[in-house]
């Protein structure tokens, strides 16, 4: 079983959300990278989401554009991340879901990409600027390596699209929790829960919320209704404030094990 | 005259297809935020191309307002120049606003009237489009904020004063290489922010369906005047058609009315900056691959990781790291050649025609004169030639001058 599956059915069992960490892979570098995941693991995340870097990142606000630049300082490729998911999967079997546009996927080729990738241990893939209807050869070849495809629902979408991507998406569904791009909110929608409860409508398969929560008190105020939150652009500020101190994981770990801490209902110590 | 382009009357060329597709190439990608403005701007543009009440006021505006139709001049001093076949330019540069960019821009505004829009954004590289964008947007009372690069803000100054003064707000953008893609780029992520009541007005060709289409039907205006005046003045069709591509949209807009004339030769000239081995370029065709950038999937400068790659040229209007979906099917399909022009020939036609026409090119236009001083040449006196004077070059005296002078007007 895939392990966004996997853990999707014990969070159920156990009655739990599902904490997702966004981070720009590569930022401020590959080495720092995988060990921001293993400090992540620690915290009690449950799957971990990787921004692949792209030069033009029209969804994303100032601070995961601002990441990807630092990434790309360093030319690292969707080539070198799956590369280095490969050597990561002897440290950890957290689920991995690479957030990404996708023009460098169609560039690495879309077969060769999903067999290096299933290769590696990439259990999902989500592609910031592919709609469903693009996805007909994408959708195909990760498919028949056991690699989920979550596509975007977002506020301006119809129920007619909410169905379509429902039933598009496999692993989880990712609702976007606000009409804009990516970055930190001082206040969730309050639309949201409706919009999550029409998704599930339409689908049994778990529904995360992100784009937009920063904090802890979001963080568990949309654990009440949702399966699963997702935190990025607060987590990538961090990183790229602390930069290359030694103690950056490890404080950028502390930060998301108190995000953890309000989406599982735990008081932060 | 139905003042849309209809693929209809070309069965040679089919395209877009449901999907927006031109064969291979176009297509909607974008996130999905977006994606029921682009359903919301299909199914209202389909509602005016019948609705004889839009056609009737953008005619008008077009007659009374743009200075439609424009003329199609008999270069005389240039064809004895060049001792071939006959050139006539098509004078957009007579337009109002001085450029091409106008006919889109005006047909664009009047459809987000119709969607109830109160706000207009656009991208903007020579700023052509920004200022026509501008300038529809005063004439109707939208808010208006067109996004620029800082490198074209400094090239083109004058077109920045012009957008300001016609009460739209330019937005400096300075991430990336600072130029056209990276003003798309900002223009999307506002249009996803602010779908609800915002229309982005898409300068080109390129982009998501239905851009390229709603382009193409703004534009094809140009082809069928030419069409009508080449048959009035010459009693007879051209043998070839000649104009710069950077998204495509004077192209598309000269070539489309002829797309269904199996014996006209038609030439697209991409800008080809200090030449292709120097990598400072923006001819897609000659070094691009096929990826997918800003919407549709076309041809695209980019690195081997799909990264996109900085462009250059002289003109910023032809500085882009992709091409119109149309374009790139029309080229697969060998319909229409694709060539370029580097700097130093586009800066040298610029010249050229301003001494020997008394016109002053764009520089983006001037691509499409160096190339005719390549071919026309060779042609048999008896044959037309219309090449398209897409714009006026009063905006890049400026940069003209710092490359023909070696000196700054100030």
């Amino acid at each position: 079983m895939n392990r966004i599956d996997a853990r999707f059915n014990a969070l159920s069992e156990e009655k739990k959300t599902a904490f997702i960490a966004f981070i720009t892979a590569g930022d401020p570098t590959l080495d720092y990278t995988e060990e921001l995941v293993l400090k992540f693991e620690e915290a009690g995340v449950d799957i971990i989401e990787f921004g692949v870097p792209f030069s033009d990142p029209v969804a994303d606000g100032v601070v995961n554009q601002e990441a990807a630049q630092r990434a790309l300082k360093h030319n690292v490729s969707l080539h070198d991340i799956v590369a280095r998911i490969k050597t990561l999967r002897k440290r950890t079997q957290i689920p991995l879901v690479l957030f990404t546009y996708f023009n460098p996927v169609l560039a690495y080729g879309l077969a060769s990409f999903a067999k290096d990738a299933a290769d590696a241990g990439v259990d999902g893939v989500l592609c910031v600027d592919l709609p469903p209807e693009e996805a007909g050869e994408y959708r195909q070849r990760l498919d028949e390596k056991d690699i989920a495809t979550v596509f975007l629902a977002a506020p301006t979408s119809s129920l007619e699209r909410i169905e379509i991507i429902a039933q598009a998406s496999t692993g989880f569904v990712y609702y976007v929790s606000r009409t804009g791009v990516t970055g930190e909110r001082a206040d969730v929608e309050a639309s949201v829960k409706g919009r999550v409860a029409e998704i599930k409508g339409f689908s049994d398969k778990p529904v995360v919320v992100g784009f937009g929560i920063s904090n802890p008190e979001q963080a568990a105020e949309v654990s009440g209704y949702a399966d699963g939150v997702v935190v990025g652009s607060a987590i990538v500020r961090m990183v790229g404030e602390l930069g290359e101190a030694p103690d950056m994981p490890a404080k950028v770990g502390d930060f998301v094990r108190s995000l953890v801490d309000a989406t599982k209902g735990k008081d932060s110590a | 005259m139905n003042e849309f382009a209809d693929s209809s009357k070309t069965p040679k060329h089919p395209y877009p297809d449901a999907r927006g597709r031109y064969g291979d190439f176009g297509g909607k990608y974008v996130p999905e935020t977006l994606m029921c403005a682009l359903d919301e701007l299909e199914q209202a543009y389909a509602a005016a191309c019948e609705d004889d009440a839009f056609q009737a006021e953008l005619r008008a505006l077009q007659i009374n307002y743009v200075g439609r139709p424009t003329p199609l001049y008999y270069a005389k001093r240039f064809t004895e120049h060049l001792g071939g076949a006959k050139v006539y330019f098509k004078r957009e540069d007579l337009a109002h606003t001085g450029a091409h960019k106008i006919n889109n821009a005006l047909g664009q505004a009047l459809l987000a009237k119709r969607m109830g829009k109160r706000r207009l954004i656009a991208e903007t590289g020579a700023g052509q489009h920004g200022v026509a964008t501008a300038t529809a947007a005063a004439l109707f009372g939208f808010d208006c904020d067109v996004y620029m690069g800082t490198e074209d803000i400094e090239r083109q100054k004058l077109n920045v004063f012009r957008m300001k003064l016609l009460g739209t707000n330019v937005v400096p953008v300075d991430s990336g290489s600072k130029t056209l893609k990276d003003a798309i780029n900002e223009a999307l992520r506002d249009w996803v922010t602010n779908v609800a009541d915002t229309h982005y007005v898409l300068g080109t060709v390129h982009g998501p369906h239905p851009f390229p289409l709603i382009c193409r039907g703004f534009q094809s205006v140009i082809g069928r005047e030419a069409r009508q005046q080449i048959m009035e003045q010459e009693g007879r069709l051209p043998d070839c058609l000649i104009a710069c591509v950077g998204g495509g949209s004077n192209a598309i807009g000269l070539f489309f009315e002829f797309l269904r004339e199996d014996a006209i030769r038609m030439i697209g000239v991409e800008a080809g900056g200090y030449g292709i081995e120097s990598g400072q370029h923006a001819a897609r065709f000659a070094g691009g691959k096929l990826g997918m950038l800003q919407g549709a999937y076309s041809y695209v400068l980019q690195d081997e990781n799909g990264q996109i790659l900085g462009t250059h040229s002289v003109s910023a209007g032809l500085d882009y790291a992709s091409v119109g979906p149309e374009h790139a099917c029309l080229f697969t399909s060998g319909r229409v050649e694709y060539t370029y022009a580097t700097d130093d020939e586009a800066l040298d036609a610029f010249q050229l025609i301003s001494e020997l026409e008394g016109i002053i090119p764009a520089l983006e236009s001037a691509h499409a004169i160096a190339h005719a001083c390549k071919v026309v040449p060779r042609m048999d006196p008896g044959e037309v030639v219309i090449l398209n004077m897409s714009g006026r070059g009063d905006k890049d005296v400026h940069q003209a001058a710092r490359f023909i002078l070696s000196e700054d007007l100030t």
